[in-house]
């Protein structure tokens, strides 16, 4: 318990996990911005506009949160991780700096018209900033994916000896940024990524306007509120079975160990089962309680059924991610993505049917489904990151080599409980100051009247 | 072309342009208190409502850039300073949501709690700050490794308080001469009324921590002595302390507030001529610092880092500038206001 190394990884995974409740939220709930704020200016209807304004203001609360969280991040891989950095600083550090060279400059500087520059831009201009500060959060998720899908998939760099004071030391330099950039995995679990995001934004949308279509308030609001997300919800939910597929394949290929431990395949010689549940006993290596499908991670991974996998018994031990936690969080992701795309397909028929306006039951269901894109986010981040133990770079340095040298347990401790007090208390203001803001709703239209100008501004 | 002095210069501009920018947002809410009546420490809050984000990320830009660039100088200083780091995140998160969370109710109680949440973050920043940039001057122990070889209590020293201090009050400063360009009326004569004392803190700082800098950091000026054409520098920056007292008198606040300005970049550039080439200097042992050329990453990625920052630059430049200039003039609170 005083081993300093397990208590910087807990506190990793416990402020890197509060952290991603938010950024995604911003990503999805700025697409819908896009679309609300579009359809504002194609139809010149206010309700579009009073839609805008009201999901801007949620959207600045989770993007105020997600930066006060963010910083902690940024600074986190110097202080607990500094002998990780020094290790990855010209890869990892150089795509830290682009992100906040070209993301977070470009979300937090627009972000200041999205919330504060109703009155002083034109409509267009407005949009245009709507659009700047989505863009800006979309190329964040770029650059930490990469830089993150480096440690999966290291390329385009090599290793090379720096000197300090008369010691040798081995770290990682570029050779080929766009190798580096482009690594095998990046791409896909970019947009895997992303896609969970955009989930995350639509569900966010749909509870709230369940809840009040269920509650008979705002009923305009709430129905074209319903249709949009439920749209993008359908679309975004089943497209992420590709990406997702896409992504595993990847791993199959890259990173071995971990999708044996996806699918707690141990026995290399064995055509490959897909679980669809079960719990793993990894002494006697097996699955218990499980149903499988014969032969189905062949087939999803080399589209044959009788291609062999390669198993955990491949890896020497001290090589293998823990299994069973992994097997879980995975199953539950691919679970709950299944789940989101019954829920949104039946949403979205429902409303084709003009069915669902009325169906309390659906609605009721639609309510709580936020939480549904915020654990498999969760839960996708849980596999990719223990599945990649116990290496911090696959293949090239060791998570429990990695940590900060000179932070003894008692200061990571120290820092260890007061986040935990500290991100307690913003999570409980976070969800009582949303609680607050949904019930007393969107405004009225009509009231706090923005006249758009007619007086030129600079940007016009 | 030296690349390694091209990033600490570069870093040297980032920071600055931290200093400058967040060091406002930093100043009005060191006066937030001093403020009374809820409309006012509305205004005050407002007056860097739009801006204060997009100021701050010049923090996490130049923390980002001195892992790419010096990432056994990010590695060192931010696992050795951890205490002082971990309490550093605590008041940028809690200076974050204050402002976020402040006027989100209409209760007293929580209204206030956020003022002072508000205003002890925005101090304890500006003084964490300060210390780290003091324990920097008088350099810190490291070991053989680059390693960080002393405790947190070794940070809190008199001439890192003292800089700490003085950051505190240049802020101040900054933030009121800022807030009486943004505000009108009543409340603007009372913050035109505090901005002579905040001056004169700042200059009995700012003289202290010279005085104490001649005395007893030699290193720092070391350079000052070698090529004396840097001493007009140390010039520039008191003409542009002097000249803020005198652009208050005249009226002209926008000069003042380019005076303040200047005379952050110039204090922060006579620093790093004291400092150059050196990042961490180690003492004792000085043969153990942490240099421009031995902790930086290598040729390569700080050439590719310079292209990537050769493109960004010119477009953050070009929309922060023009946001500044749409949200130019007195605050106003409306219904989207903080």
């Amino acid at each position: 318990m005083n081993d300093p190394e397990f208590i910087a990884r807990l506190q990793f995974a416990f402020t890197v996990g509060f952290h991603f409740i938010f950024p995604p939220l911003s990503i999805g709930l700025g697409i819908l911005l896009i679309i609300m704020e579009g359809l504002y200016l194609k139809t010149r209807n206010k309700l579009y506009e009073n839609m805008t304004k009201f999901w801007v203001k949620i959207f600045a609360l989770t993007f105020a949160v997600g930066v006060a969280t963010g910083i902690v991040m940024e600074f986190e891989f110097g202080t607990n991780w500094a002998t990780y950095s020094r290790f990855v600083g010209d890869v990892f550090g150089s795509a830290l700096a682009a992100e906040g060279i070209f993301a977070f400059f470009l979300e937090s500087g627009f972000l200041a018209i999205l919330v504060f520059g109703w009155n002083k831009v034109s409509p267009k201009m407005h949009f245009f900033s709507t659009i700047m500060v989505t863009f800006g959060a979309h190329l964040s998720a770029v650059w930490i994916i990469v830089a993150n899908s480096w440690q999966q998939t290291p390329a385009g760099f090599h290793l090379a000896t720096y000197e300090i004071g008369g010691n040798v030391f081995t770290r990682a330099e570029i050779t080929d940024f766009w190798a580096m950039v482009f690594n095998p995995s990046s791409m896909d679990r970019l947009f895997h990524t992303i896609v969970g995001s955009w989930m995350a934004g639509a569900f966010l949308v749909i509870s709230v306007s369940a809840y009040y279509l269920i509650k008979r308030k705002h009923l305009d609001f709430a129905q074209k509120g319903l249709t949009i997300s439920l749209i993008v919800a359908t679309f975004a939910s089943i497209l992420q079975v590709f990406v997702g597929h896409s992504s595993a394949v990847g791993v199959a290929k890259n990173q071995p160990a971990k999708l044996a431990a996806f699918e707690a395949h141990y026995d290399s010689s064995a055509i490959a089962p897909l679980y669809l549940f079960g719990w793993v006993d990894d002494n006697n290596q097996k699955v218990d309680f499980g149903i499988q499908i014969p032969g189905l991670l062949s087939y999803l991974i080399y589209g044959d059924f009788n291609t062999k996998v390669k198993g955990l018994n491949a890896f020497a031990k001290e090589d293998r991610p823990p299994v069973n936690l992994v097997f879980q969080s995975y199953h539950f992701m691919v679970a709950l993505g299944f789940l989101m795309i019954g829920l949104s397909v039946l949403g979205l028929f429902l409303l084709w049917r003009n069915k669902l306006f009325e169906n309390k039951l659906i609605l009721k269901i639609l309510v709580p489904s936020v939480i549904l894109p915020q654990l498999a986010l969760q839960l996708g981040w849980i596999s990719a990151e223990v599945g990649r133990q116990p290496w911090i770079v696959y293949g090239l340095l060791r998570t429990k080599d990695a940590f900060s040298k000179t932070v003894s347990s008692g200061e990571v401790w120290f820092s260890m409980i007061l986040f935990t007090l500290i991100y307690i208390l913003l999570f409980i203001l976070f969800l009582f100051l949303l609680d607050r803001k949904i019930k007393h709703g969107p405004d009225e239209i009509g009231q706090n009247e923005d006249i758009y100008t007619d007086k030129k501004t600079i940007l016009g | 072309m030296d690349l390694n002095i091209i990033w600490f210069v570069l870093i040297g501009i980032l920071l600055s342009g931290y200093a400058i920018l967040d060091g406002f947002d930093l100043g009005v809410g060191a006066l937030h208190l001093l403020v009374k009546g809820d409309i006012n420490r509305r205004i005050m809050i407002n007056s860097i409502g739009p801006v204060w984000d997009g100021n701050e990320v010049w923090l996490v830009t130049g923390g980002g850039a001195l892992f790419a660039a010096f990432p056994v100088v990010y590695a060192t200083v931010f696992s050795g300073f951890y205490i002082a780091f971990m309490l550093l995140l605590v008041v940028l998160i809690f200076r974050a949501v204050a402002i976020e969370f402040r006027s989100k109710r209409e209760n007293k109680l929580w209204r206030q709690s956020w003022d002072v949440s508000f205003s002890l973050s925005s101090i304890l920043i500006a003084f964490l700050m300060g210390v780290a940039l003091g324990n920097i001057i008088t350099g810190i122990p490291l070991d053989s490794h680059g390693e960080y070889a002393g405790s947190f209590l070794d940070l809190i020293n008199p001439y890192s308080v003292l800089v700490g201090i003085t950051t505190v009050a240049l802020f101040m400063m900054h933030g009121s001469i800022y807030v009486v360009m943004k505000t009108e009326g009543e409340l603007q004569e009372k913050i035109k009324g505090w901005i002579n004392n905040c001056i004169i803190f700042f200059v009995i700082c700012y003289v202290t921590t010279t005085m104490a800098t001649l005395i007893y950091i030699p290193h720092m000026v070391t350079h000052f002595k070698e090529y004396p054409v840097f001493f007009s520098i140390a010039i520039l920056n008191m003409l542009a302390i002097a000249n803020i007292p005198r652009e208050i008198n005249h009226k002209n606040y926008f000069r003042a507030f380019i005076s303040s300005c200047a005379t952050i970049a110039s204090l922060l550039l006579i620093f790093a001529i004291g400092l150059f080439p050196n990042i961490v200097i180690s003492q004792p042992n000085p043969e153990y610092s942490l240099t421009i050329y031995n902790a930086a990453s290598s040729q390569k990625t700080l050439w590719i880092m310079l292209i990537v920052a050769m493109i960004g630059v010119p477009f953050v430049l070009a929309y922060t500038l023009s946001i500044y200039w749409i949200f130019r003039g007195k605050v106003k609170i409306d219904h989207m206001s903080y």
